[in-house]
């Protein structure tokens, strides 16, 4: 014999979840998105225990401490670009230093929440460095290169080229032109 | 693995290009949800609706009844409300008068219709990465201009 169901996820999700959470003495209520609002919090054993509880099922929970390490990975890499006397520096041990964990581990959480590699971040952080240098200052590409650390122009606009899809000129070329449109549309 | 959800909208009045973006966009490791207008004009009245959830992400056809897509850029960005959104351009054109005046309008990116499917998957995908850090990092937004 064979019976076929229908499920509505989200429905039997929920009532896991509420199952699970009644559990514990606390009001909660739930948000879309796996959003779990708990008024006053839990120890740090019963969410160890509510965790252990809701694995089985396929449910984590997620742990903001990777968020924010991720925050902090971000600021340190902008530190990083901005501190001229840096330069020097290879930014894994930088990075390993300053946050004290191993490259490889800050790596994966970085990767794993932003859907990118501390690599590509820290291209388009410097390419962005550079687009703000275009636009506020009268510096040539070559003093742009230089100061963003590149070993060359052509590798500036080489990944410039990559990241935007533009050159830097051409770049420059409409973000001039549109400040000038955004001044007066109608010329 | 992150849980939020891209909100992204497309408005283009070719089923089967609809389609086929909906298809590309499901298969990428980005969460998203995606709307889809026939013209400019049910796009905007969708924008204009009270308490609306505003998508992270337009894309626009150019060519549309109606409404085309650069009158919906120009009306976005005139208006205080929606002019933060991030837009994306999705034509045929090639011309570069139309892409720089895109760009001049306010445009984020310019992604020329792929004459395939693995192209359009890969477009796609690239734009939804580098549309998710504009979104998390303080990344300048008044200098996004992507081209692809």
């Amino acid at each position: 014999m064979i019976l076929f169901v229908k499920y509505d996820f989200n429905k039997a999700c929920e009532t896991l979840l509420k199952e699970h959470l009644d559990a514990y003495d606390v009001s909660y209520t739930l948000g879309s998105l796996g959003e779990v609002r708990i008024k006053g919090s839990l120890s740090e054993e019963q969410r160890k225990s509510l965790a252990g509880s809701l694995k089985r099922y396929g449910i984590e929970i997620l742990d903001d401490q990777k968020i924010t390490l991720v925050e902090r990975i971000k600021n340190a890499i902008d530190d990083l670009l901005k501190n001229k006397e840096l330069k020097s520096v290879k930014v894994s041990s930088y990075l390993a230093d300053t946050l004290n964990y191993s490259y490889p581990h800050l790596s994966s959480v970085f990767s794993e929440s932003t859907y990118t590699s501390i690599e590509n971040y820290i291209i388009l952080r410097k390419v962005d460095f550079a687009k703000e240098l275009i636009c506020n200052t009268d510096l040539t590409l070559t003093e742009i290169a230089f100061q963003l650390n590149y070993s060359s122009v052509a590798h500036l606009s080489g990944q410039f080229k990559k990241t935007t899809g533009l050159t830097p000129s051409s770049f420059q070329r409409i973000m001039k032109k549109k400040m000038n449109y955004t001044v007066n549309p109608n010329t | 693995m992150s849980t939020k959800l891209l909100n992204i909208a497309l408005a283009d009045d070719d089923e089967d290009d609809r389609m086929l973006f909906s298809e590309a966009i499901e298969d990428i490791s980005i969460r998203t949800k995606l709307s889809l207008f026939n013209h400019g004009q049910e796009l905007m009245d969708y924008l204009n609706l009270p308490n609306v959830i505003l998508p992270n992400l337009i894309f626009l056809d150019l060519n549309m009844p109606i409404k085309n897509g650069m009158q919906c850029l120009k009306e976005i960005r005139q208006n205080p409300d929606l002019k933060d959104l991030c837009i994306a351009i999705y034509s045929t054109s090639s011309s570069e008068r139309d892409i720089e005046e895109t760009f001049l309008n306010g445009a984020n990116i310019y992604l020329n219709k792929p004459n395939n499917f693995g192209k359009l998957q890969d477009s796609v995908e690239r734009i939804l990465q580098l549309n998710w850090q504009y979104h998390t990092s303080n990344l300048n937004k008044d200098t996004f201009l992507f081209r692809i």
